[in-house]
C-alpha cells in the first residue's frame, strides 16, 4: 500500500463500489414505480398508489445517497487521475458533461415534484414527474456507460501532439458498439436489483403477516418484472456482452475463464482456482466444449489461452478477475432459478402460502447487489492493465504529484464517512420498511 | 475564438452555481442564527428543499463542462488542490444528508444535530470556495508538465511557497463567507414571513458592512498580488463594467432591503456575486490558472483547451441542453409557493 498507483486505484474502486449500491436500485426502482403508478391510474386501485408512495420514500433515501456519493466520482477524474484527464478529457469529458446537462438537470428538477409534489399535482402530472425522473436516471446511466465503453473499447478518436487523445468523431463516440450490450446488461441488472428488493420486502410482509394487500402487490410486481429481467440478463444482454469481450479483449476472456492453454473445444470452468505461477487451474470442475460454443457458437472452435498472450497485456489481478466473474455468473444462475420457481408458484396462485420460497426471496436481498458489484469488477479488472484499452496504461493515468500518503489520507476519510452513511442508510430504510405502506389518509399529513 | 466562447460559458456556469447554490449555502449559514424554533428552521429548509439539489447540479454540470472544454486546467487544478477538494466533497456529502435526513425522525436530538451539521458544512464550504478563488488570483507553482500540488498551508504567506491557505486566500474565503451569509439572508427574507423574515433582513443589513469592507480589502490585495489584473483592466477599460455591476448590486441590496423589498434585494445580491465573479474572470483572462513562480508557465484558455472539433461539437449539444435545463428550472421555480409557511 505504499505505491501511489495502488492507493489511487483503491480510492476509485472503493468510492465507485459504494456509490453504485444506490443508483442500481434507483434506476430500477424508477421503472417499477412508473409501472405501479400506471396500474394505479388505469385501475383506480388505491393500494397501487399507496405501494408507489411507499417505494418513493425508499427511492428518495437511495437517491440522496446516490447524489452525495456521486459527486466524488466526477471530481476523482481530476483529483486522482489527472494525467488521464489531461490526455483524454477532450473525449470522455464530452459524455460526462452531457450527463450533467441532459440528465442531472432533468432529474433534479422533477425529483422535488416527484417526491413531495403528490399533494398539489394532478395524478397524471405526478405520473409525468415519475416518468421524467425515470428518463433522467436512465439517460444518466447511458452517458456513464458511454464513458466506460470508450475506456473499454475506444472509438471516434485520433492521437494528436504530445500523446493527446482527441475527439475525431462525435458519432463514433456515441455509437461505440460496446455501448449497446453493456448499457442493456447494466440497466437490466438495475431492474433485477429493484425487483428483488421489492419482492423481498413483499415476502417479508407476507411472512410477518403485515400489510397483506401491499405484500401481494410487491411480490407480484417484483416477481414478474424480476423474471423478465433475470432472463434478459442472461440472454441476449449477458451473451452479447460476453461476445464483445471475446472479440475485443480476448486476453480478458481467457483470464475470466481461467483458460491458460489455447484449446479446441474449450471447456467452461464451474469451479477451480487459477494459479498464475504454474499457469494452470487447480481443482477444476469443467463443462467440456461449453466455452467454445458460447463464444463462437461452435463446439469445436478454438479459444486462445493466456499462455499465447504476452504477459504484459494480461490483466494484472487474474485471480480476483476470475472470482468476480464466477461470482457474478454463479449468483446470476441462482437468481434465475429462484425467479423461475417463484413465477411458477405465483402463476399457480401458491406463492403467498409457500413459506420456503418466501423465505428464499426475502433472504435473496443482498445477492443482486453482490452480483452487480462482481459484474462491474469483472469489467474493470478485465480492462487492466489498461486505463483506455490498448491506448493508455493505468499506471500512466494517475495524478503525477498526488502522493500515496495524501491519497491514503483521503481514502481513510472516505471509508470513515461512508461507514457512517451506510449505517444511517440501513437505519432509515429499516424504519421505512417497518413503518410500511399506509392508507392514503395517514400518509398525506405526515410528509413534510 | 472557440476557446474564448467556452471560457465565457464556463464562467456563466460557475456564476450560476455560486448565485444558486450560494443562496442555499447562505441559508445554511444563517439558519442557526435567524431561525430560533424548530418550526422556523423547517421553514428555512422548506424554502430550499425542492431546489437545493438542482442548484448543486450546476456544480456537477459546470465541472463536467470545464472538464471537457479545458481538460488540462481541470486535471491540473483538481490534482493540485487535492486536499481542499476532498474536503469540499466530504462537506458536500455531510450537507446533503443533513438536509435530506433531518425530516425523517422526530426527536429532540436528531434535528438539532443535523441543523448543526448543515450550518457548519455550509459555512466551511463558503470559506473553501472563496479560498479557491483566491488561489486562482494569486497563482500556483505549475511545473513544466502543467501540474502542481499544494499542501493545505505552509507559512501563510501568499508567496511562491504558499499553501492553499495563506492570509490572502483566507481573506477571500472570509469574503465569500460574508457574501453568502448576506445572500442567504436575502433569500430567507424573500421567502418567509413574520419574525423570521425580520431577523433575516436585519442580519443581512448588518452583514452588508462586512461585505463592503472585505470586498474593498480583497480588491486592493488582488491588484497588489496579481499584476496581470491591472494590465488586463487598463488594456480593456470596458471591463470595468463587471466591477461596476458588482457595486451596483451591493448598493441595490442595501437600498431595497432597507425598503423591505426583499425580492429586489435578493436579485441585487445575485448581481453583486455575478459582478464580482465576472470581474475576477475578466481580470485573469486569458489565464485560467496563473503561475506564481513564472508568468509564462501559467495555464491560459489557449494552452489548456480541448481540440477545436470537440469544442464546436460541444456547442451543438450544450446550447440546446442548457435551454432545456432552463426550461425545467423555470417550470419548477414557478410551481414553488411564493412564501413558505
Amino acid at each position: 500500500m505504499d505505491s501511489a498507483l495502488a492507493v489511487h486505484r483503491l480510492h476509485f474502486a472503493f468510492t465507485i463500489t459504494f456509490h453504485y449500491l444506490f443508483p442500481q436500485l434507483t434506476m430500477g426502482l424508477a421503472l417499477l414505480i412508473v409501472i405501479l403508478k400506471t396500474v394505479a391510474l388505469r385501475t383506480g386501485n388505491p393500494a397501487y398508489d399507496q405501494a408507489a408512495r411507499f417505494w418513493v420514500k425508499i427511492f428518495a433515501i437511495n437517491f440522496a445517497m446516490g447524489v452525495v456519493t456521486g459527486i466524488p466520482m466526477e471530481f476523482q477524474f481530476g483529483t486522482n487521475w489527472a494525467q488521464f484527464s489531461k490526455n483524454a478529457g477532450g473525449v470522455v469529458g464530452q459524455t460526462l458533461a452531457m450527463e450533467g446537462v441532459f440528465s442531472f438537470f432533468l432529474e433534479s428538477s422533477f425529483l422535488g415534484l416527484f417526491v413531495y409534489g403528490e399533494k398539489y399535482l394532478s395524478p397524471r402530472l405526478h405520473w409525468v414527474t415519475a416518468f421524467l425522473v425515470f428518463v433522467g436516471s436512465w439517460l444518466s446511466g447511458f452517458f456513464i456507460i458511454a464513458t466506460d465503453a470508450w475506456m473499454q473499447h475506444p472509438t471516434g478518436y485520433k492521437i494528436g501532439a504530445g500523446d493527446q487523445i482527441l475527439l475525431d468523431s462525435f458519432l463514433g463516440l456515441l455509437l461505440n458498439p460496446w455501448i449497446l450490450w453493456q448499457y442493456l446488461h447494466n440497466m437490466i441488472a438495475a431492474v433485477v436489483t429493484a425487483s428483488f428488493v421489492m419482492a423481498s420486502v413483499g415476502a417479508y410482509y407476507q411472512l410477518a403477516g403485515k400489510c397483506a394487500d401491499h405484500a401481494r402487490i410487491f411480490l407480484r410486481t417484483g416477481v414478474v418484472a424480476g423474471t423478465i429481467a433475470v432472463l434478459a440478463m442472461m440472454f441476449p444482454t449477458g451473451d452479447g456482452q460476453g461476445r464483445m469481450v471475446a472479440d475485443h479483449q480476448p486476453v480478458t476472456l481467457a483470464a475470466m475463464e481461467g483458460l491458460f492453454d489455447t484449446s479446441q473445444g474449450a471447456p467452461i470452468a464451474i469451479l477451480g482456482q487459477p494459479d498464475t505461477e504454474a499457469m494452470k487451474l487447480d481443482n477444476p470442475l469443467l463443462v467440456p466444449q461449453a466455452l467454445s460454443f458460447l463464444t463462437y457458437r461452435r463446439w469445436g472452435a478454438v479459444v486462445k489461452g493466456l499462455k499465447d498472450f504476452p504477459r504484459d497485456v494480461w490483466p494484472d489481478n487474474i485471480p480476483l478477475l476470475y472470482y468476480s466473474y464466477h461470482i457474478m455468473v454463479g449468483i446470476g444462475t441462482f437468481l434465475i432459478a429462484l425467479m423461475l420457481l417463484s413465477i411458477w408458484s405465483l402463476w399457480r396462485g401458491r406463492l403467498h402460502q409457500s413459506r420456503p420460497l418466501l423465505w428464499a426471496l426475502m433472504l435473496a436481498l443482498p445477492f443482486p447487489y453482490i452480483a452487480t458489484t462482481a459484474g462491474w469488477m469483472t469489467a474493470e479488472l478485465g480492462r487492466q492493465p489498461w486505463l483506455i484499452y490498448g491506448l493508455m496504461r493505468t499506471s500512466a493515468g494517475v495524478s503525477p504529484l498526488v502522493s500515496a500518503a495524501n491519497g491514503l489520507f483521503t481514502l481513510i476519510g472516505f471509508m470513515g464517512l461512508y461507514l457512517i452513511l451506510g449505517i444511517l442508510f440501513l437505519f432509515l430504510v429499516h424504519r421505512e420498511i417497518e413503518h410500511g405502506p399506509v392508507p392514503a389518509a395517514d400518509s398525506m399529513g405526515g410528509t413534510k | 475564438m472557440i476557446a474564448t466562447i467556452w471560457f465565457c460559458l464556463v464562467a456563466i456556469m460557475i456564476a450560476g452555481y455560486v448565485v444558486l447554490d450560494g443562496f442555499d449555502l447562505g441559508a445554511g449559514i444563517v439558519h442557526l442564527f435567524v431561525a430560533r424554533t424548530d418550526r422556523e428552521r423547517r421553514q428555512v429548509l422548506q424554502s430550499i428543499g425542492p431546489v437545493w439539489d438542482g442548484n448543486e447540479v450546476w456544480l456537477i454540470a459546470g465541472g463536467g463542462t470545464l472538464y471537457f472544454a479545458f481538460p488540462a486546467l481541470y486535471s491540473a487544478a483538481f490534482s493540485g488542490f487535492y486536499l481542499a477538494l476532498m474536503m469540499v466533497l466530504w462537506l458536500l456529502i455531510l450537507r446533503g444528508i443533513s438536509i435530506e435526513l433531518r425530516s425523517h425522525i422526530e426527536s429532540p436530538l436528531w434535528q438539532p444535530f443535523w441543523d448543526l451539521i448543515f450550518g457548519g458544512s455550509s459555512a466551511l464550504l463558503a470559506v473553501l470556495f472563496g479560498a479557491a478563488l483566491g488561489n486562482v488570483i494569486r497563482g500556483v507553482p505549475l511545473d513544466a508538465n502543467g501540474f502542481f500540488f499544494l499542501p493545505l498551508w505552509t507559512n501563510f504567506q501568499p508567496d511562491t511557497e504558499a499553501g492553499i491557505v495563506d492570509w490572502f486566500t483566507l481573506l477571500t474565503g472570509l469574503a465569500a463567507f460574508v457574501a453568502l451569509t448576506m445572500h442567504g439572508c436575502c433569500w430567507v427574507a424573500s421567502r418567509t414571513e413574520g419574525d423570521l423574515r425580520q431577523r433575516a433582513r436585519a442580519l443581512g443589513l448588518k452583514t452588508w458592512w462586512a461585505v463592503l469592507a472585505l470586498t474593498a480589502l480583497i480588491t486592493f490585495f488582488s491588484f497588489h498580488l496579481q499584476p496581470h489584473l491591472e494590465t488586463q483592466f487598463s488594456a480593456h477599460p470596458w471591463g470595468y463594467v463587471f466591477p461596476l455591476l458588482g457595486l451596483a448590486g451591493l448598493a441595490g441590496m442595501r437600498f431595497f432591503s432597507s425598503q423591505q423589498r426583499d425580492t429586489a434585494a435578493f436579485l441585487s445580491s445575485c448581481l453583486y456575486l455575478t459582478g464580482m465573479l465576472t470581474s475576477a474572470a475578466f481580470g485573469v483572462f486569458p489565464y485560467v490558472l496563473p503561475s506564481n513562480i513564472a508568468p509564462e508557465a501559467g495555464l491560459t484558455i489557449f494552452n489548456s483547451s480541448a481540440a477545436p472539433y470537440g469544442l464546436y461539437i460541444g456547442l451543438a449539444w450544450w446550447i440546446p441542453g442548457m435551454l432545456l435545463a432552463a426550461g425545467y428550472s423555470t417550470f419548477v421555480y414557478r410551481r414553488l409557493p411564493a412564501k413558505v409557511t
